[in-house]
């Protein structure tokens, strides 16, 4: 075959800053303006019919979409390599619109057993009350998976970097077992933000966020992602009634059929937001995308300053192990290098000698490292994951998703590197006093 | 819905609407390596407004059985008998680049059966790069990138779509990504072969035409335009060749406004 060369395409960086964005037309605002409005008028009444049947592009109420929120939907659909995107009230919502749009009571999924507490609590616990169950596997165990899928299963589920693990999910092994089995890989990309994997070149179909963390990356606000890559030929599954059969809450519409490439996140828009209701904000959508604009430099900063402190635990005396997929030890050190070249994160774990009461003593004596329970932010934080975000887990489940009484997790910031190192120094010897 | 042309099935999408009898018909035909979806907003708004509204799936392409048809001339007729199975007398046939040349062609040769032609994003001749059409020979994905890139305007390649959170490059990536191997070939192939007189066609005609498309470029629609008898023309500034993911309002307004002064 011939070597051929398509054109040159926008550029990544360029995208963080431009995408789904153009100054304002009637006042040249260069920013995104935040259109702090829950309705928009019609110029006429059978444009405003034409927008509620799909016939329109345009806005009709916030709820269902919004100016600001289109940019930031656009944006993370760009760099993600999707089709489209819908902006959610958190990280949750998402996960819960992507579940709402393909289950129904009766359905199944197989998870990847080492999530966040609160995905885990979802699928665990609260979705079986409305008849969808899950099945855990092993992350690693790919059969696991396979072998999981019953005739009811509508979807594999993981997150890139596993929560607390740091698991690695192989996104190209998983994608070829849920395709083989008619299915999509959803994949939590949080942690790893689209500048460090973009799922959806591997192997998934639909990625969520939480836009709490990286891509925002300053701790302040509450938001999610929802991305659809067009890639799953949902007409080619016999599994999706809501895509592929008419839909009596919008005039018997069959999304496969009408919007192709498009179905999955016109459905999850066209019913999943209008009726369960969990947008975002627009001032939210706002911070996003101020948060944007600097993803690629923050990220490779979070990724030096992870590589700086993970080299300094990593050979520390109060340190048991240190779980960061590019070190030597980590079993998916291979698997971490082709799927996330640029960097494994700036989120890890480690165990610290003398356990639960060690860990106490050494998150009690950060300073710089803000004890609470969050990630991504520019500044340096700090949890115990089994007495806080995973809590809820019991012991089996615990030890299943590898956190021991021991385990800290840090979410390493921006800060000089230096700095955080001899705040760490100082907790570890305090920690070995306890 | 799914209609038998030739011992073939045929995808139409007909608006999320049951066509009735005697209802005016109005027929899209879609591009070079495309489906149906594409025209979505216009077959939903032309349903709703009391028309036969039909956008094929051409054979080999979407969900529609069979091979891709060779040259424009072969879909024309294609076309016509698509047409008869669904019982239409006239039609208003409306085609955005490949499917320009099809409504072009089916005005020629099926006159009797046309009310009008609506070409988007038009060039008669429509001559295809060289580079693009061997990419396309070798089902190279460098040929869905060059018609991706082109087929955008400096402002399409970042977005600001107007259709919510809709990311124009990657659907036209992923329906281009949808066609199978030798369907694209086969498309523009057909495209770089065609060579229909527009001076023939007596039905009216509307030429839409974007100011920034690089596939075919505006001054060959307004070229097209020119020697078509009856003509209304459109000329969307700074808009790229994928004019119904670029400015869906603009095209549908201008399709509408036309369709309604026949």
């Amino acid at each position: 075959m011939a070597e051929h060369e398509g054109p040159r395409t926008t550029g990544f960086d360029t995208l963080t800053l431009h995408a789904g964005q153009q100054p304002d037309p009637v006042t040249g605002a260069r920013a995104t303006p935040i259109y702090q409005s829950a309705s928009f008028v019609f110029p006429d009444s059978d444009f405003a019919v034409g927008l509620f049947n799909i016939e329109r592009a345009g806005h009709v109420y916030s709820r269902l979409s919004n100016p600001t929120n289109a940019v930031l939907e656009e944006r993370v659909s760009a760099l993600e390599g999707g089709v489209g995107a819908i902006a959610t009230a958190s990280g949750q919502a998402a996960m819960h619109l992507a579940i709402a749009t393909l289950c129904s009571a009766g359905d199944h999924i197989v998870a990847s057993r080492s999530l966040y507490g609160g995905t885990h609590n979802l699928l665990e616990y609260t979705l079986p009350r409305f008849g969808i169950e899950t099945t855990f596997v092993d992350p690693r165990a790919i059969d696991a998976f396979r072998n999981a899928i019953t005739p009811s299963t509508k979807l594999l589920f993981g997150e890139i970097l596993g929560n607390p693990g740091l698991e690695v999910l192989d996104l190209p092994a998983l994608g070829e077992v849920a395709h083989d089995a008619g299915m999509p890989l959803v994949v939590d990309s949080t942690f790893a933000t689209p500048y460090l994997c973009k799922p959806l070149e591997h192997g998934a179909d639909i990625v969520v966020h939480s836009a709490t963390k990286f891509l925002s990356g300053h701790g302040i606000v509450i938001g999610g992602l929802l991305v659809d890559g067009g890639t799953f030929d949902w007409g080619a599954s016999d599994r999706f009634p809501t895509m592929t059969e008419p839909y009596e809450g919008f005039h018997e519409l069959i999304f496969a059929e009408e919007f192709g490439p498009l179905a999955f996140i016109t459905r999850a828009r066209k019913e999943g937001i209008r009726d369960f209701g969990a947008c975002m904000a627009p001032t939210t959508a706002f911070h996003v995308l101020q948060g944007l604009e600097t993803l690629p430099l923050r990220m490779q900063r979070h990724v030096e300053n992870t590589r700086r402190i993970v080299a300094f635990l990593d050979g520390h005396d109060a340190v048991e192990s240190v779980l960061y997929p590019e070190l030597d030890a980590h079993p998916d050190r291979e698997l971490a290098s082709r799927l996330l070249p640029k960097g494994a994160g700036a989120v890890f774990s480690f165990n610290i000698k003398g356990g639960r009461n060690a860990g106490r003593a050494f998150i009690e004596a950060l300073s710089l490292f803000s004890h609470l329970a969050n990630i991504g932010d520019a500044k340096s934080l700090v949890i115990h994951p089994a007495s806080t975000t995973h809590h809820r887990m019991s012991p089996t489940a615990l030890a299943n998703a590898g956190i021991g009484e021991g385990l800290v997790r840090l979410s390493i910031g921006l800060e000089d590197p230096g700095d955080l190192i001899e705040d760490l120094a100082r907790g570890l010897r305090r920690s070995q006093r306890a | 819905m799914y209609v038998d042309v030739n011992a073939e099935r045929v995808f139409v999408s007909t608006g999320a609407s049951r066509h009735q009898p005697d209802a005016p018909a109005i027929v899209f035909v879609h591009g070079a390596g495309m489906d149906h979806s594409v025209w979505v907003m216009l077959s939903r708004y032309f349903a709703r407004h009391g028309f036969n509204a039909s956008a094929i799936d051409l054979p080999g392409h979407g969900r529609s059985q069979g091979e891709p048809l060779n040259t424009i001339d072969a879909m024309g007729d294609w076309l016509a008998d698509v047409v008869d199975v669904l019982g239409f007398d006239k039609s208003i046939i409306v085609g955005h680049s490949m499917g320009s040349l099809v409504a072009h062609r089916f005005a020629v040769t099926h006159l009797d059966r046309c009310r009008a032609i609506a070409l988007l994003g038009t060039s008669v001749p429509m001559p295809v790069t060289e580079a693009l059409m061997m990419a396309a020979a070798d089902n190279h994905h460098a040929a869905i990138e060059m018609i991706n890139t082109w087929s955008h305007s400096s402002q399409g390649k970042v977005g600001a779509n107007n259709n919510p959170g809709v990311w124009m490059m990657g659907i036209g990536e992923r329906l281009l990504e949808r066609a199978g191997r030798g369907v694209l070939h086969a498309d523009l192939e057909a495209c770089n072969s065609y060579s229909g007189v527009s001076q023939e066609i007596v039905c009216p005609s509307l030429v839409i035409a974007a100011g920034a498309d690089l596939m075919t470029p505006a001054r060959a629609g307004l070229e097209v335009a020119k020697a078509l008898p009856q003509t209304d023309i459109v000329n969307l500034e700074d808009c790229g060749h994928f004019m119904l993911s670029e400015r869906p309002n603009e095209v549908l307004s201008a399709v509408a406004t036309f369709v309604r002064g026949l």
